[in-house]
């Protein structure tokens, strides 16, 4: 069944050189249920969708086209009243940085109360119940008493936990998750990525899992959506995408990683940087640092399905991976 | 006394012997007086190094991994000679890095960090940037500094008018190579590089990975390469060094210490690590590691991994494991080692 539908979404910032597109035309469906890797480098995209999902786009920047709906509902033009209904109940958000998402001043236990106070008023009673409840949910030990804690005194890694339980207070359908390992130890990001993978398990929550990381991606989403410059370029099983890449830039960071190159040896690169938005060339807007680039590459490819594989390349590979 | 990584030949460049570095906060006037005056201030001193020792070989690239927190920036600015130790010290080729009033005696090692943005003037070309050091300690002189840029620009792969631009103009990859130019310039025997490609974006971190490959066949460079992710470690280095809580739990040869590790924090940290996985069928599963880093400001007595350590007995509670040397240029800081 599928619970958030995106089509065509054109997020644009506006500036003094021009209309600068930072999502722009990307349509994808997540089924009730599904972990989604959503995966690029800065300024691909990537985070402006996650955050236009939720009408999160201050100006100078806006979504001037395209449609995103939850369970058939549109949520683009919804009203910013109707939008908070939405936000933290069916879709809610995790960031990268916990230490910015929560409040300083508050305790745990009473962001927690606001956080379900503001979709229902109910006994302050059931509300604590229900906050011991989540934070025991995502680990954190001798929950009741920790409550009464402010941020400071939890650790990094415990900091994103707590800000995992406040996203699931309501039991949103969707979770947006920004990079919410990025910023921990890998010892930390295995608990959590571990703990993530049972709560979309047991409690039945989508998630968009947005990511620079392709191996972090490859252990938590079963599908992988891959952005380049504001475009979706390939989208995929993930283990299917990553055995056999499609677009040549899904190649090209796959075989750069270290992973699998000889130890000691260079590693394959994809020549150049990523361009800037002001600055796409016409056409492919990788074509400028691709190896397979031909005269036909001017021309915007769009992106092509075929079963449950998609790729927007002129020129797709088709073998068994690089 | 640990002595481990300190295999006696003769081509060691660099030798850390027992070096510890504290940081303590300063205190304030009136906290000044009430501890002269008898009264027990918390001074609450970390201990980011504490009683380490090893060695590194000319010309190889020895990596340093850790989780944050562990002391390894600190260690590696020990080296560089930007902190003075607290203890022991930190020599190239017998000579001290720092002298006794801690300001530092070589030019010999050279420096790159994590931010390109924040370790470059803003307001200064690079080219004088590049320069400024070399003239200063007169390997070359203020005529000839322009073609002596030039040349370091063209061996990191940027063009030599980029000597003429500001910081600003160039992407983040572009920029670390012009630190690491700067870092050149000096004509440095060992580059201490911290996190280096950390802030890059995943397709421009192969490209100074592979500058760093290239940098180190044509020059012979020695380096000290820190880094948290083990991927990449494993791929530059020839030899790595684990740090847990101030000190060095493992070091040895990079293939022999990824395919068994002998502690068992090297052992949980390999396995934390996501793997790139393609096949179908494969269930991914972590085995992570229980409980959080300790706070370095407390932290446990006997081996400081004891509080998370499946094998842990009374006797690692109270002492702390040596670096003792494993054969097959191999050394384990355990009591147990697997």
């Amino acid at each position: 069944m599928t619970l958030l539908q995106v089509r065509d979404l054109q997020t644009h910032f506006a500036t003094r050189s021009g209309a600068l597109k930072a999502v722009d035309g990307v349509s994808f469906d997540i089924a009730a249920g599904e972990i989604v890797g959503l995966v690029g480098e800065s300024g691909s995209g990537k985070s402006v969708t996650g955050f236009s999902i939720l009408g999160l786009i201050d100006p100078p920047g806006r979504i001037i086209g395209g449609s995103v709906k939850l369970e058939g509902r549109e949520l683009v033009g919804l009203p910013n009243a109707e939008l908070r209904g939405v936000r933290g109940r069916q879709i809610s958000m995790v960031f990268q940085d916990p230490s910015a998402t929560l409040n300083p001043v508050l305790t745990i236990g009473r962001q927690m109360q606001l956080a379900l106070e503001a979709h229902e008023k109910t006994s302050e009673a059931a509300m604590r119940a229900r906050a011991v409840e989540v934070l025991e949910r995502v680990g954190i030990p001798d929950a009741a008493r920790r409550l009464d804690a402010h941020p400071h005194q939890f650790s990094g890694g415990m900091r994103q936990r707590v800000a995992i339980a406040i996203a699931l207070l309501n039991s949103p359908a969707l979770i947006i998750c920004d990079e919410p390992t990025t910023a921990l130890d890998v010892s930390i990001q295995a608990q959590i990525l571990t703990e993530m993978k049972a709560l979309a398990r047991d409690l039945g929550t989508a998630m968009i899992w947005i990511s620079h990381d392709l191996a972090t991606v490859s252990s938590v989403a079963s599908r992988l959506l891959v952005m380049y410059a504001g475009r979706i370029i390939e989208e995929g099983p993930v283990r299917d995408v990553l055995r056999a890449p499609r677009h040549p830039y899904t190649a090209g960071l796959i075989a750069s990683l270290p992973a699998h190159a000889v130890p000691g040896r260079d590693l394959v690169q994809i020549p150049g940087s990523t361009p800037s938005l002001f600055d796409l060339p016409p056409g492919c807007a990788f074509q400028p640092r691709c190896t397979y680039a031909q005269a036909g590459c001017g021309v915007m490819p769009n992106l092509l399905r075929e079963e449950n594989r998609a790729v927007r390349c002129h020129f797709p590979l088709n073998g068994s991976g690089s | 006394m640990s002595e481990g990584g300190s295999f006696k030949d003769m081509n060691q460049i660099i030798t850390v012997e027992n070096v510890s570095k504290r940081f303590s906060p300063r205190l304030s006037f009136g906290e000044k007086i009430a501890a002269r005056l008898g009264s027990p201030i918390e001074t609450r001193t970390v201990h980011a190094v504490d009683g380490v020792s090893f060695a590194i070989r000319k010309g190889e690239v020895l990596g340093l991994v850790g989780e944050s927190g562990c002391g390894k920036s600190t260690l590696g600015r020990v080296i560089a000679g930007i902190h003075p130790p607290s203890a022991g010290a930190a020599s190239i080729d017998s000579a001290p890095v720092m002298n006794a009033a801690g300001r530092k005696t070589t030019t010999r090692i050279q420096m790159v960090f994590q931010d390109p943005f924040a370790s470059l003037d803003p307001r200064i070309r690079i080219g004088e940037t590049i320069s400024e050091g070399p003239i200063a300690h007169n390997l070359v002189s203020s005529a000839e500094a322009k073609a002596y840029v030039a040349r370091w620009l063209t061996a990191v792969g940027l063009p030599a008018e980029a000597a003429e631009r500001f910081p600003h103009q160039f992407s983040g990859g572009q920029r670390q190579r012009v630190a690491i130019a700067r870092a050149l310039a000096m004509q440095p025997d060992v580059l201490v590089c911290d996190e280096p490609v950390a802030s890059l974006d995943v397709s421009i971190q192969a490209q100074i990975i592979n500058l760093f490959l290239k940098l180190r066949r044509e020059l012979g460079l020695t380096m000290l390469f820190i880094s948290h992710d083990l991927g990449i470690v494993r791929h530059i280095s020839d030899r790595i060094a684990v740090m847990y809580l101030g000190r060095i739990v493992e070091l040895g040869p990079t293939e022999a210490v990824y395919a068994a590790p002998q502690h068992p924090y090297t052992r949980a940290l390999l396995d934390s690590v996501p793997k790139f996985v393609t096949d179908a069928d494969e269930l991914v599963s972590f085995k992570p590691i229980e409980g959080e880093l300790p706070s370095p400001l407390s932290p446990p007595k006997g081996c400081h991994f004891n509080l998370r350590c499946p094998k842990a007995e009374a006797r690692c509670r109270s002492e702390r494991p040596p670096l003792d040397e494993q054969g097959g240029e191999r050394a384990v800081a355990c009591h147990f080692p697997l």
